[in-house]
């Protein structure tokens, strides 16, 4: 018989499976690595902290409004969450958007009809994932410097392709804008519905295709992904043309809060993203993380925003706040990989 | 003597101008354990790559229950039925133990769930991977969705192990399994290749534990300067005899035949 020295938990030497004492070590195992309840307990404890100290942080006004705030970064976040995932990272999120946002308003501001502008849009987004999937995949180049000369590449060609700020008209592009009443007067947008229904789908592709194991594979162990006979090379360039298409489902996120466009718009998204990410405790090692947490992640930036604006607290103490964040996240990814090892 | 299921000619494999493998020979009959030695740089392990596809040959021919084998990628071999377990063990520690053991050949649910949706049957794979430990007898592993990185080193092998014997359904092959393992582990990874075998599929076993090698293997090809020097049979020479054949200081007696 092989050794059972190392066992995990209070089955000790017990080599039933299945065992009371086992299913307790392995409730105990999901508690400690499901990576969803830390963000979710932060969200909460936030909120509960700044409804105590403020007076209308907990009014249906101010849950609306950073609900409808969270809906672009929310969106951007999902794709960066995928690159991250398998151990990838996209500096270029932002930039693709934007200029998603200026290609889709110049072209409906032309001749072209808003739909088939929001296509080519969408055309355009997915193609500039597929640049940088291609580039990762097939050259094996690090995504940090592909995603870097992409946005610098980007940033510019913006703005060679219109320096003014660029309006869409009320139609089909601002649909996401609509919204009505839930108990009593909480608004919700059509935008915040599509951004909880963009993480319910990802969330469903990734913890129940074989799809989003092999995405979980390449991040964790690439070498035995391929060994195993996954083709990490598809699956690179899968991750990022998908990632593609939600910064272009960004774009008319942004359109659906506000109309106007320009090459200046949403210079931070790409780190707001990251921060996103990192805080709803995806691992930036690659191969842990959920896109639930991510968009937890961007809530809680939120959150804290809105709540220490009420408390009156100056807005540079935020970053301040959001940065502690961010580093106390990844100190804990790191002290959870090391006891996993 | 038992039919050749594995078989390689002449198989010369370059890197840049270093000559690994040199017009090697191979050949894995039905029911052995075949052990691979040879010392650092013999080129066994550039060999053992080209049989499960890891690596493709510049020259010779592997042939697979004597019908021509090519070999592109990993995924081919395994097509074959010829499964691999590496000495890093290619599993992603953060995925529990039945998704490893189903890794890259995922079941999905029947139906609109399975081919609309691309649903897993989550439940069948577990269901199967239980089967599949208990089939090997293997009881040190407490449930199989613990995530790989909860397992101990012998563990791992052990579930490495495990995959290989489920999908390979003509040959596996093991490089280095005992070579991380105290002695208990090992034992317990030996009794396993022995069950694999008895289940019927010739086991291809890399390693420089000689003792486990003596213990297990049923024939030993001895791999020198890039080429099979020759193939013993443990019961026909000391330890030290074969150590002498695989550095050089004795000549390589000629090749054993197989048990019948």
């Amino acid at each position: 018989m092989a050794d059972t020295v190392k066992t995990a938990g209070p089955g000790g030497d017990v080599v039933l499976r299945e065992s009371a004492g086992t299913r307790a070590a392995t409730i105990v195992d999901h508690v400690f690595r499901n990576p969803v309840l830390g963000p979710l307990a932060a969200l909460i404890v936030a909120s509960i902290a700044f409804s105590l100290f403020t007076d209308n942080f907990l009014s249906v006004d101010n849950l609306s409004l950073i609900l409808q705030q969270s809906v672009v970064v929310g969106t951007l976040a999902l794709g960066q969450t995928l690159i991250i995932l398998t151990g990838g990272i996209d500096l270029a999120n932002g930039a693709i958007m934007v200029l998603g946002t200026l290609v889709i308003a110049r072209l409906a501001a032309g001749s072209t009809g808003q739909v088939p502008a929001l296509l080519v849009g969408l055309l355009v987004c997915a193609a500039l994932g597929a640049v940088s999937g291609l580039i990762v995949s097939r050259l094996g180049l690090p995504p940090f410097i592909v995603t870097l000369g992409l946005l610098t590449i980007l940033q510019a060609a913006s703005r060679l392709y219109t320096k003014e700020t660029v309006l869409v008209d009320d139609g089909p592009l601002t649909v996401l804008s609509k919204g009505g009443y839930f108990l009593g007067q909480f608004q919700i947008t059509a935008g915040v519905v599509v951004v909880v229904l963009s993480v319910v789908v990802l969330h469903y592709a990734l913890a129940r295709t074989a799809w989003g194991r092999h995405v979980y594979a390449v991040g964790n162990n690439d070498l035995a992904a391929k060994r195993t006979g996954i083709d990490v090379r598809r699956v690179l360039l899968s991750v990022y043309v998908l990632a593609g298409v939600f910064y272009a489902l960004a774009a008319l996120q942004a359109f659906g809060r506000s109309p106007a466009t320009s090459p200046n718009a949403f210079p931070t998204a790409n780190l707001d993203t990251i921060t996103a990410v990192v805080i709803g405790g995806t691992s930036l090692f690659g191969g842990r993380g959920t896109v639930l947490g991510s968009y937890l992640g961007a809530l809680i930036v939120l959150v804290l925003q809105s709540g220490l604006t009420q408390a009156g607290i100056d807005p540079l103490y935020q970053n301040i706040v959001t940065g502690v964040l961010v580093i106390a996240a990844v100190a804990l990814d790191t002290v959870t990989r090391k006891r996993a090892r | 003597m038992s039919e050749i299921v594995l078989e390689a000619r002449g198989i010369v494999k370059r890197y840049g101008h270093v000559t690994a493998v040199n017009g090697a020979d191979f050949d894995l009959r039905a029911g052995e354990v075949l052990a691979v030695i040879g010392d650092n740089g013999a080129g066994k392990s550039s060999l053992i790559k080209v049989l499960s596809g890891d690596v493709v040959a510049d020259a010779g021919e592997v042939l697979l229950d004597g019908k021509q084998v090519h070999f592109r990628s990993p995924a081919d071999a395994q097509a074959a039925g010829i499964e691999t377990v590496y000495q890093d063990l290619a599993m992603a520690p953060a995925l529990d133990i039945a998704t490893n053991l189903f890794l890259g050949r995922e079941i999905r649910r029947s139906g609109p769930l399975g081919s609309v949706f691309r649903m897993l049957d989550v439940k069948e794979m577990r269901r199967r991977s239980r089967e599949q430990m208990d089939a090997l007898g293997i009881t040190t592993l407490q449930s199989i969705t613990q995530s790989v990185d909860s397992l101990s080193g012998g563990q791992r092998q052990t579930v490495a192990v495990a995959r290989a014997a489920a999908f390979g359904r003509r040959v596996v092959i093991m490089d280095e399994p005992t070579a991380a393992l105290g002695v208990r582990e090992s034992k317990g990874v030996l009794d396993l290749i022995r069950r694999i075998r008895d289940t019927g599929i010739p086991v291809v076993l890399i390693s420089h534990d000689m003792p486990a090698v003596f213990e297990v293997a049923d024939r030993i090809h001895i791999h020198r300067l890039g080429k099979r020097a020759t193939v013993v049979k443990p019961g026909d020479h000391e330890m030290n005899e074969v150590v002498g054949i695989m550095t050089g200081a004795l000549p390589p007696p000629a090749i054993a035949a197989a048990a019948s």
